[in-house]
């Protein structure tokens, strides 16, 4: 069907009810720490890839661990690993470790696009 | 030479214990290590909630220091102490013995050395100051940036020592929020054609007032607050800093540029604080002194005749350590 442009948009309202986290409960108790998180933004601040494209990686781990995996596998794949968001983290969160975890969590869960999940195996 | 009391530390907290001893009748000795006493208070401005100034309260403990049943020894470090036969001997830096009943720790807290945060740049920009830096210059009347022309940007970013696990600091200092809003104020109050920012995780405006000073920083003199936390400082080739961080509430990565970056410095325990709670067993959390029990006994420890006051304890406000003292006082007084 054509798209004019018109279509009706799906409501914006996130209904916790409907959040299915599990991916997000295999990530407790993980040693990258990522629960303890208190969205300063300082990992944001630093980041590499963030400072040129539209990637914010707190955002996208908020996200996570909210439950809300919509667009989070695509995100995290900017990521080129460099770990500058471990070495300033007040609380200590290993990130370059969790989004390796979180990677390897969405990976099974984006079956029909080959790119991404090349890009999800490329740790 | 036989005392009664004791009382290690010329702080507020300090000469309030003594003074309240001395109008009951005992007799005190203060050893202090600085010459002077009330370091820290020397160096404020003004003091939150109501902008008194603090030179009003220096000289109140001034003159309580003066009571005749106070002996000050100014300039002698306590270096140790131990318990003998039912008595504290304490050990002076000129090798003296002290010989004395009861004990009062009032030694306090330091500031955080700003230099440990390397990625802000302290110490390496001359842009980037500290609270204490500030409050200096607002003691002076004049606040400039590094050339020492007025600034037209002033960024104020909170928790820096405080809440840092990099920094093995896990707790918050408690002043620094309220600190800032202040500092704030009077900034704006000298310069009103700067724009002042704070930059913060969480703003804790938790004492009588401290909210009517944030809403009124903002309603009456223009503050901005970003929430967000400075991940680094660069110098400017012109000498202004260039600061990041991500304005948490748009969900964007941010750069500034600022004549003045104010690092809002938390409190640790002092050198003091940190030997003389380890030599006596009571060192509790992040090297600050241990109480018996937060809530009912926390001017006494679990070593007889060794008393505790003011922020050698854990971070508090001069409100806090003022009462503290006043019950520590009274707690040595119930045992005798």
């Amino acid at each position: 069907m054509p798209e004019f442009g018109f279509s009706i948009s799906k409501g914006r309202t996130i209904d916790f009810d409907l959040l299915d986290s599990a991916r997000t409960a295999a990530l407790e108790g993980d040693d990258s720490g990522l629960i303890k998180c208190m969205d300063c933004g300082t990992c944001t601040a630093t980041c590499s890839a963030g400072a040129f494209s539209d990637f914010s990686i707190r955002k996208i781990h908020t996200m996570f661990r909210r439950g809300q995996y919509d667009g989070v596998a695509e995100a995290l794949s900017k990521c080129m690993l460099c770990g500058k968001c471990t070495l300033v983290c007040p609380r200590s969160v290993n990130l370059r470790h969790a989004i390796i975890r979180m990677r390897q969590t969405l990976r099974t869960s984006v079956p029909d696009d080959d790119d991404l999940r090349h890009y999800l195996n490329v740790l | 030479m036989k005392h009664n009391i004791v009382i290690i530390g010329a702080g507020p907290s300090g000469i309030e214990a003594a003074h309240c001893l001395a109008v009951s009748g005992e007799h005190v000795t203060v050893f202090e290590k600085m010459e002077d006493p009330l370091e820290n208070l020397r160096n404020k401005a003004f003091l939150f909630p109501d902008f008194t100034s603090a030179s009003e309260l220096t000289e109140t403990f001034r003159t309580k220091l003066q009571h005749p049943y106070i002996t000050y020894r100014g300039g002698t470090s306590i270096t140790d102490m131990e318990r003998m036969d039912g008595r504290w001997v304490l050990t002076t830096d000129r090798g003296e013995k002290i010989d004395t009943d009861d004990v009062i720790l009032a030694t306090g807290y330091r500031p955080f050395d700003a230099s440990r945060k390397e990625e802000l740049g302290y110490g390496i920009y001359n842009g980037v100051v500290t609270s204490l830096d500030m409050e200096k210059m607002l003691l002076r009347g004049r606040v400039v940036n590094s050339i020492g022309d007025l600034p037209s940007r002033v960024a104020f970013l909170q928790c820096v020592g405080s809440r840092d696990s990099k920094v093995g600091n896990n707790y918050c200092s408690k002043v620094c929020c309220i600190t800032a809003a202040k500092q704030a104020v009077e900034v704006k109050k000298l310069l009103p054609e700067a724009e002042v920012f704070i930059f913060y995780m969480d703003l804790r405006m938790w004492g009588q007032g401290f909210e009517e000073i944030y809403r009124s920083s903002q309603q009456d003199y223009g503050i901005r607050y970003i929430r967000g936390r400075i991940s680094e400082a660069a110098g400017t080739f012109d000498g202004k800093v260039q600061i990041k961080a991500e304005d948490t509430l748009t969900g964007l990565p941010m750069k500034m540029s600022t004549d003045l970056l104010v690092l809002m410095v938390g409190m640790e325990p002092s050198e003091g604080t940190r030997m003389l709670a380890g030599r006596c067993g009571i060192c509790g959390e992040y090297g600050f002194a241990r109480s018996e029990n937060r809530h009912l006994y926390d001017n006494v420890t679990s070593r007889e005749g060794l008393y505790l006051c003011g922020s050698c304890k854990r971070p508090m406000c001069l409100e806090d350590v003022i009462s503290d003292a006043r019950s520590a006082a009274m707690e040595l007084l119930k045992s005798r």
